[in-house]
């Protein structure tokens, strides 16, 4: 019954290519009837070629940071494997041994101390801004929810300079962490607002009622009943947050510019593209030491990440 | 002026607070701005525990609100409102008001090259991104080992694009023909017999070639989105169609799309709007040059390297323009769904 014939024709109609044979309910899907429309052999075919063309890139600068300088600029990474023993770790000892002035480690350590704050901070402020939208009424609250939310659509690059102005000669915060810190909050807020604000809005009010009732103050409420329930939406914000900064290298790069006590790994790993674009034993290390957190983060907690796509968790 | 920002201006905040040197130093400073939030945070909950009944609400609203209010007007719209007076008076930003940023914009070649190359990535990557999303979660839907497929085209997601420039620079990477080639493409072109290329260099193929490396991480967020909107696809629907002897290619064209029509609408919106942005892919694998610049990275070339602060501040307003219908289609769509 199997037609070997591209998607493309509806012709090729025949659902019913041998029954899977572990499906026992067979629960159909609509594009379950495309795969099997497109005849699962190739539909496998066309997955794997998808899937091989999307990890190929990575796999290739992976292998690249095990081999030696010498070999990397020899030959394609490719040729690694018929001489497995010539793999080393010699660059990344180099990119993160302390103090050589190719160690990523400072750039990392960098890396950490803006992200922790950058996230803690707008979960403070949003969630406690969503419980007075939510739940708090006063004057005023409407209007300022709707331009709290219409604030996401700013491109964040429209307010880069004036801020960086601000820092350094309002402030005295120039090439800080604080600037980082708190323009990453600030950049944060409408979208972090929103999420919070959306799920907190389907907690019933009863529960806010009756502890009112009781004789709890909205302090209270806040910490007793609304945190403990927030944990989701927290955590898919945070997730999202996380990834944004620690990946993050616009804001960065203006506000504490390519200086090693406080630049982060992304801006080093650009400088250094720029400046020594061929030296991939250490890119390709540097990299990789600047990806395995979020990729780890991102593995860990893939389950909270979607959910937040799915909340519609995207910022600018 | 933009160069003088860059140098720290003398602080009345004690040095130790702003910077430190060692890893200790560092973390010790980084608990301390903690501890610091904390009890602003902590502050502000005690103030509004003082005010109790109905009447206090009020006092109790706008100190729960207060903070991040202010931090958007401050942080956000202040600058933007200056940016937009900056874009108006002229290259440096501060001659007399004009429209001669926004007319240059249109007029000076370099500059047109930025809008065509912008206007490249806004219409190839989302469809690319999507279409690509689509097919691969069409095909692997209810597969063994979904969640694996899944995984491996959605990690470009998670990596910072700076750590995706490198991956797809090594890929480009030219060496002459007749040397061994690093780069995998060249490699390929040279199996067939081509002439190896310079991908970053030669334009406007090196636009494309940046291009891809957006596909390649947006693919992933639209195959999340798009699977999810296809597995929330009622069942009985399904088995309606499939009574009506609906199947395979046209079960997709008349029932998988145009349920997911509104998935598909936030996911080209979406990745619209993220590749208006796009900066760091140029940024790390071109700098711009080559013909490859686009405009949120000529607002950061025009800005801190060109001096050219009030055209920056142009490029800035033009991406928030540009944004804009992007926005407001996606908002009209989803009220037409609701």
């Amino acid at each position: 019954m199997s037609t070997l014939q591209p998607a493309a024709t509806p012709e090729s109609v025949s659902d019913e290519v041998t029954p899977a044979p572990k499906a026992k309910k067979a629960k159909r899907s609509a594009t379950g009837d495309a795969a099997s429309a497109l005849n699962s052999r190739w539909a496998s075919l066309v997955a794997v070629i998808i899937a091989v063309l999307w990890t190929t890139p990575t796999v290739g600068l992976l292998v690249t940071s095990f081999r030696s300088q010498r070999d990397i600029n020899r030959d394609g990474w490719w040729n690694a494997f018929a001489n497995p023993g010539a793999f080393t770790l010699e660059n990344y000892r180099q990119a993160l041994e302390p103090g050589s002035s190719a160690s990523f480690t400072q750039y990392f350590v960098n890396t950490i101390v803006i992200t922790i704050p950058a996230v803690m901070l707008p979960i403070f402020l949003a969630s406690l801004a969503a419980y007075a939208f939510a739940w708090v009424p006063f004057p005023g609250r409407n209007a300022l929810f709707v331009a709290v939310f219409a604030l996401q659509i700013v491109p964040l690059q429209i307010a880069l300079i004036p801020l960086l102005d601000i820092y350094t000669n309002k402030l005295g915060l120039g090439n800080s962490y604080w600037s980082v810190w708190i323009s990453h909050t600030i950049f944060a807020l409408p979208l972090a607002t929103f999420l919070i604000h959306n799920f907190m809005r389907e907690l019933p009010g009863e529960l806010m009622e009756a502890a009112r009732v009781d004789g709890a103050g909205h302090v209270t409420i806040f910490f007793k009943i609304l945190l403990p329930l927030l944990t989701p939406a927290i955590a898919a914000f945070g997730i999202f947050q996380f990834l944004w900064v620690w990946n993050d290298l616009l804001v960065s790069l203006i506000f504490i510019g390519g200086t090693p006590e406080v630049a982060p790994i992304t801006v080093r790993v650009a400088e250094l593209a720029g400046t020594r674009g061929s030296a991939w034993y250490l890119l390709s290390a540097g990299a990789f030491i600047s990806m395995i957190v979020p990729v780890v983060v991102f593995l860990a907690l893939q389950r909270f990440f979607v959910r937040g796509l799915l909340a519609g968790g995207l910022k600018g | 002026m933009v160069a003088s920002l860059l140098s720290a201006a003398p602080s009345a905040i004690p040095e130790p607070l702003l910077r430190a040197e060692s890893t200790a130093g560092k973390f010790v400073l980084m608990f301390f701005a903690i501890a610091f939030f904390a009890a602003i945070f902590g502050l502000v909950l005690f103030l509004a525990s003082l005010f109790k009944g109905r009447s206090g609400e009020k006092v109790q609203g706008a100190l729960f609100a207060g903070p991040a209010i202010l931090l958007l007007a401050v942080g956000l719209m202040y600058p933007a409102i200056l940016t937009i007076l900056q874009s108006l008076r002229g290259k440096s930003g501060e001659g007399s008001f004009s429209f001669d940023n926004y007319s240059a914009m249109f007029s000076q070649p370099e500059l047109i090259t930025v809008l065509r190359n912008t206007a490249l990535w806004v219409i190839l990557v989302p469809f690319l991104a999507t279409a690509i999303g689509l097919l691969y979660a069409i095909l692997i839907d209810r597969a063994r080992g979904e969640a694996f497929a899944k995984a491996l085209i959605f990690l470009p997601m998670a990596i910072s694009m700076v750590g995706a420039s490198i991956i797809w620079k090594f890929v480009y990477q030219y060496k002459q023909t007749e040397r061994p080639q690093i780069g995998l493409l060249n490699q390929i072109l040279k199996m067939f017999g081509f002439e190896t290329r310079q991908f970053l260099l030669d334009a406007p193929v090196n636009t494309l070639m940046l291009i891809l490396v957006m596909v390649w991480i947006q693919a992933g967020f639209a195959m999340t989105i798009l699977s999810a909107a296809i597995k929330a696809i009622p069942d009985d629907i399904i088995e309606a169609a499939h009574l009506d002897g609906v199947y395979g290619f046209r079960m997709f064209r008349y029932i998988t799309l145009p349920s997911i029509r509104a998935a598909l609408v936030v996911v080209l919106t979406t990745i619209g709007i993220g590749t208006l942005k796009v900066f760091d892919i140029v940024r790390t694998m071109t700098a711009g040059q080559f013909d490859t610049s686009v405009v949120a990275n000529e607002f950061y070339n025009q800005s801190f390297r060109y001096d050219a602060p009030g055209l920056g501040a142009a490029m800035a307003v033009l991406l928030f323009v540009l944004v804009i219908p992007i926005v407001t289609y996606n908002i009209v769509q989803m009220r037409k769904e609701a």
